[in-house]
């Protein structure tokens, strides 16, 4: 097939980009600008570029690009071991890794059929939604950063300091965490673990509430916000937004009450919806999914049930050292899951977990290998970032700056 | 109407025709089976025009290459979900590799332009109609589809790292 088709697809190409030369060019007759949002654009807070046709200050067309830190994670995960894999989705959504690792090991488990005992569920709720407020506070306390106000910024980020150190405790790493393994956790939570999430309990109410109010009724904040960047439900759901962008159009849509996996179904809690989609929606369902996630893990720390951290899989949770070094058949296994010999089942699943941006998919076809046969990762940002060029059309270049803050696009989700 | 998989598939098949709905199977829970090109898009604007199935977002869309299915290599995965009924099923689509032509889904789901730039990108499918088929992750000048099984991930050449060293 390789000539054929090669030559087919360059002619194509071809087409399009000649397409698009055209377009380009007509729109220059206009008397247009063309601006260059991007790649390194210190306010797209990532590697992305937009090409802007600007009317002045108006923006009548945008072409993204995409694809500059495009890591080949899908083919990568062709060749490597289950285990191995989980790294490599720490670097998607890095602002909230733990929700990523989770999602990629619940994948598995499904594939394997592995029953998880209620502690390890609970105590990945418990890094979840620590992971989903880092996730929030960073999207928010930008917004703010973007629009003039670098205060909030600073002092947020002091908490997340705090969540990274819990982080670090819980499994040794801060930003790309790699955390928990398939079958459970790595390690119980220490009483140290324990202590510094019941501290944040405690204290970071007090610094979120601050951080509302500073911006919430504030006039310069809600005069660069309101309408900007608005988006529609119907349009929103056609472009397969998902998440806090979809929810601030006024769609309750949450797969964890949709489609409830490592216990949400045990937990009070409520899906705050916005009403018009804009970046001030955006910014309110967010704050309020803080304290939401908050109610959880409070929930959960107090509930946290006794039992096991991890479920009995021999074949795939790796045995403790001590008994690696005593006994014959935790060797065996040890050094059948370290040097990836392990066969999973044939199967196919698809699963899925609310990311910090929207429903965050694994679809896994085993085919009885020791790696998995086709990964595709459904990445919110990388579907819903291409709605971006019909949100800032007709609206003003510092408008659009805080549109792509609000959508919260984190490179490295978008290029996988 | 409470959705399952039966009545659901009961319903395609009422309409669509035995052969162009088969392969029915429920690997994970959702609904999976497989039609063919000429049917797709007609199968996806009815489930997304039924008053009782309302099947009207686009989950996800990821090409597979089965080397080994000779006449039929390209599959094409589309998963789809009906936030009212809360229901998810898969369809597949089968191309052979000589002719990995595909209708466009642009025209129901936007948010099918990315995805299917993302499948030509990666497995060379081509989408007629497609508003603006160029590739979105890899650079332009690429010259092949790198999800392909016959591209290796590693330098196959290599001799100081030998399969049975790594348990492979």
């Amino acid at each position: 097939m390789a000539t054929d088709n090669k030559t087919a697809d360059t002619d194509q190409l071809q087409e399009f980009r000649d397409n698009r030369d055209l377009k380009l060019q007509d729109k220059k007759n206009e008397n247009l600008t063309t601006l260059n949002l991007g790649p390194t654009h210190p306010a797209t807070h990532g590697i992305f570029q937009n090409i802007l046709q600007m009317d002045g200050e108006v923006i009548m067309d945008a072409v993204p690009t995409i694809g500059y830190i495009h890591r080949a994670f899908e083919k990568i995960a062709e060749r490597r071991p289950f285990y191995q894999i989980t790294p490599l989705t720490d670097r998607m959504n890095y602002c909230s890794s733990p929700i990523n690792n989770m999602g990629y090991h619940m994948t598995v488990e499904k594939l394997l059929g592995i029953e998880i005992p209620k502690r390890a569920q609970y105590i990945r709720v418990i890094m979840m939604e620590l992971a989903r407020i880092s996730d929030h506070l960073i999207c928010n306390s930008i917004l703010g950063v973007d629009s003039g106000a670098f205060t909030g910024f600073l002092y947020v980020m002091q908490e997340r300091e705090h969540i990274y150190d819990i982080y670090e405790e819980v499994c040794g790493a801060r930003l790309t965490t790699n955390m928990g393994r398939i079958g459970g956790m790595e390690r119980d939570l220490s009483p140290k673990a324990l202590h510094l999430i019941g501290e944040f309990l405690k204290r970071f109410p007090k610094v979120w509430a601050e951080f509302e109010k500073m911006l919430t009724r504030n006039r310069i904040f809600i005069d660069r916000t309101v309408g900007v960047g608005a988006i529609s439900a119907e349009r929103a759901l056609n472009y397969g937004f998902t998440g806090p962008n979809l929810r601030a159009t006024g769609v309750d849509y949450d797969v964890r009450v949709m489609n409830p996996y490592s216990s949400y179904e045990d937990f009070e809690f409520e899906i705050p919806v916005g009403e018009k989609g804009d970046t001030y929606d955006r910014f309110l369902v967010r704050n309020e999914e803080v304290w939401q996630s908050l109610k959880i893990i409070e929930q959960a720390y107090k509930n946290l049930p006794e039992g096991s951290y991890h479920a009995d899989a021999p074949h795939y949770y790796l045995p403790p050292k001590q008994e690696v070094y005593t006994s014959m058949e935790a060797l065996i296994y040890h050094f059948k899951i370290v040097m990836g010999e392990i066969d999973a089942p044939k199967g196919e699943v698809y699963h899925s977990v609310e990311g910090g941006n929207g429903e965050l998919g694994f679809y896994l076809i085993s085919d009885g290998g020791r790696t998995p046969y086709r990964l595709h990762f459904r990445r919110p940002c990388f579907i819903y970032y291409q709605a971006y060029t019909e949100m800032i059309k007709g609206g003003q270049l510092a408008d659009a700056i805080l549109t792509l803050s609000s959508l919260n696009v984190i490179a490295g989700e978008l290029d996988a | 109407m409470e959705l399952t998989n039966e009545n659901v598939l009961g319903k395609l098949v009422a309409q669509f025709g035995e052969e162009n709905i088969r392969d029915a199977y429920n690997p994970d829970g959702i609904m999976t089976f497989t039609t063919n090109r000429e049917n797709i898009i007609a199968l996806i604007q009815f489930l997304y025009d039924d008053k009782d199935l309302q099947v009207q977002f686009l989950t996800t869309m990821a090409g597979v290459h089965f080397p080994d299915h000779k006449g039929m290599e390209m599959c094409m995965m589309y998963q789809l979900h009906s936030l009212r009924h809360n229901f998810r099923l898969r369809i597949k689509v089968f191309v052979p590799a000589e002719d990995p032509v595909l209708p466009t889904l642009t025209n129901i789901y936007a948010t099918a332009n990315w995805m299917e730039r993302e499948a030509y990108d990666f497995y060379g499918f081509i989408f007629t109609g497609h508003p603006n088929l160029i590739r979105i992750l890899n650079i332009e000048e690429m010259e092949y589809h790198p999800m392909l099984k016959q591209y290796p991930l590693e330098d196959q050449t290599r001799e100081d790292k030998i399969d049975t060293y790594f348990g492979r």
